[in-house]
């Protein structure tokens, strides 16, 4: 028995993965929390907000490239964040006003939005494709590996090996801040004190003289800096590709109602819930098992419940679960 | 007293299709409390509501410290240093107690933390639970919560939609023990109430509505002791 083997095996291949697609799912669900406390709908248009976020990071990565600019060993996408969430704050203001905003005066059933966000989805789905066609496109550079499996070995003399990429590093780091930022500014500041009031109670906010309009700005704002952080990690990590973002769309969901729709703190721990649950039912567990079990009782099948491609039946099941058994989540949230 | 702070003048209006008010007239002078009673479907939260804004008035006006208001909405009329605390759904559940109360002070850009802090001495209990969420409280206490927001503007007149609503009765003497403090600081006071008797005997004027139109007029005491209306309305 080699527990500390087990341990490598099952951090290397399974924790920190997890870890870093869980916080990739967090930042979205946390959209799509914010989203529906204040606009009072389900955003289909989210995953493939993030792509056409996303699209503008890369556009912009790839111009300070051409540039000669670089701050290695970081990848120089993280320097065209900033650019990509002008980008995005930009295009989801525009169809605010141009779409939600006419829903909203006439006050217009949520189901109503829902549609209304499905036919955005389409539009942003199409446009990214004009700009990135359907292929992928890696955007990735600077340092590859924190350290190696190779480094691992050496350093620690152990069987199995451990490695952690960049990305999954700079993925988790960043979420970690930009959770911290948001929930400042949820709790401390005017503004966010503002959103969770609207949240709260609509009419009570318009009696205390909290703007709607400016809510649902500050909302859509926050939200494209969530997504474009979000895509971005997730490109780093897994490449870019349009139907990728689109299929994000699921866990992101079932992460915010896993958790309860309305609460972050619900939103953070559903990604997370729904990142492991994915990666541990995926997982073949045969390496690991072998570690631990005594000599002659080693695994002779891969132990793995579901085949990866099936990942994503994981994350329905829970979803169905939820709303069957508790359709408030976990944190107690709004029904959707 | 010759001019009232708040009146809102042979009001006739409804919210779209018949009339509920005829011609009613509600009127509250500086620091004191004016009461509205009446059946149930008498048109008294109606006739409140429409001092406030929220139904359109086909006729009458609504006049604030001698300013006519008939035109602005409830929001503006809050600007204006009007207060109101609704029947129901009157606070943020989910934000603690200090926060409904920073919330009720959002269109202040001075600093408010004086104005907290005599709602603090107003409702002491607010104080020791001011982290806590405000949805957690009990009812009388979300009623303090209710009231210390409305009050964080520091409105010359206070409105209450049936502040007692739903509480037990001591808790209810309570809260009529606080308005009166209220009152006695000069903010003046209109309210809706169902329990008649008690809110009589602490107005100064109370307005018997029947059908969306003024009944009785008097004195809250006067009212008590009117034969007509205590057969009527106070149940003898």
């Amino acid at each position: 028995m080699e527990p500390l083997n087990a341990l490598v095996s099952v951090t290397n291949f399974m924790l920190i993965p997890a870890l870093a697609y869980g916080s990739q799912l967090a930042l979205g669900a946390l959209g799509i929390t914010l989203i529906y406390s204040i606009l009072r709908f389900a955003h289909f248009a989210h995953g493939d907000t993030m792509a056409i976020g996303t699209a503008a990071v890369i556009g912009g990565t790839f111009f300070l490239q051409a540039q000669g600019v670089s701050i290695h060993p970081l990848p120089t996408a993280l320097l065209a964040i900033p650019f990509g969430m002008l980008v995005l704050i930009g295009y989801l203001l525009i169809t605010d006003r141009l779409v939600y905003r006419y829903y909203r005066r006439v006050k217009a059933k949520p189901m109503i939005f829902v549609m209304a966000s499905l036919g955005v989805m389409f539009v942003t789905n199409g446009i990214t494709r004009l700009f990135m066609g359907v292929g992928e496109t890696r955007f990735e550079d600077g340092e590859r590996f924190i350290f190696s499996v190779r480094d691992f070995r050496e350093y620690t003399g152990l069987a199995e090996g451990m490695a952690l990429r960049s990305s999954q590093a700079i993925t988790i780091i960043t979420a970690l801040v930009v959770m911290v930022i948001l929930f400042w500014f949820l709790n401390r500041t005017r503004a966010g004190k503002s959103m969770r009031a609207y949240s709260d109670n609509e009419d009570l906010a318009l009696l205390s003289g909290i703007n709607p309009e400016r809510v649902v700005i500050i909302t859509w704002v926050i939200t494209a800096m969530l997504l474009v952080t979000a895509g971005t990690l997730y490109g780093l990590d897994k490449g870019f590709r349009p139907f990728n973002y689109f299929q994000l769309l699921l866990p992101m969901f079932a992460a915010a109602i896993l958790g309860g729709l309305g609460s972050p703190v619900g939103a953070i721990v559903g990604a997370y819930i729904v990142a492991f649950a994915e990666m541990g039912v995926t997982y073949a567990w045969r390496r690991v098992f072998t570690y631990l079990m005594p000599e002659g009782l080693e695994p002779t099948s891969m132990m793995q419940l579901l085949p990866v491609d099936y990942k994503f039946a994981v994350t329905f099941a829970i979803l169905v679960i939820v709303l069957l058994f508790r359709p408030t989540g976990i944190f107690k949230g709004k029904v959707l | 007293m010759d001019k009232p702070v708040l009146i809102g003048d042979a009001m006739t209006g409804g919210y779209g299709g018949a009339d509920i008010l005829h011609d009613c007239t509600i009127a509250v002078d500086k620091g004191q409390i004016a009461v509205i009673v009446g059946p149930n479907g008498a048109g008294k939260s109606t006739a409140m509501k429409a001092v406030f804004g929220m139904l359109k008035l086909r006729k009458g006006a609504v006049r604030l410290n001698g300013e006519d208001i008939t035109a602005l909405t409830p929001q503006a009329r809050v600007a204006k240093g009007m207060g109101f605390v609704p029947q129901t759904s009157n606070i943020f559940p989910s934000m603690s107690v200090e926060e409904n109360l920073e919330m009720g002070a959002f269109i202040r850009h001075d600093d408010f933390r004086d104005t907290i802090e005599q709602v603090y001495e107003l409702f002491p209990i607010l104080r020791d639970k001011r982290r806590q969420a405000a949805g957690e409280l009990s009812g009388g206490q979300r009623q303090q919560v209710a009231v210390g927001r409305a009050l964080m503007t520091k409105p010359s007149v206070l409105m209450l939609d049936e502040p007692t609503a739903g509480v037990s009765p001591i808790v209810m003497d309570e809260l009529f023990d606080r308005i009166i403090e209220i009152a006695r600081t000069g903010i003046s006071i209109l309210m809706v109430e169902q329990n008649a008797r008690q809110a009589l005997e602490i107005a100064d004027k109370g307005y018997v509505l029947v059908q969306g139109a003024n009944r009785y007029t008097d004195t809250g005491s006067a009212l008590l002791a009117d034969p007509d209306v205590r057969k009527s309305f106070l149940g003898g």
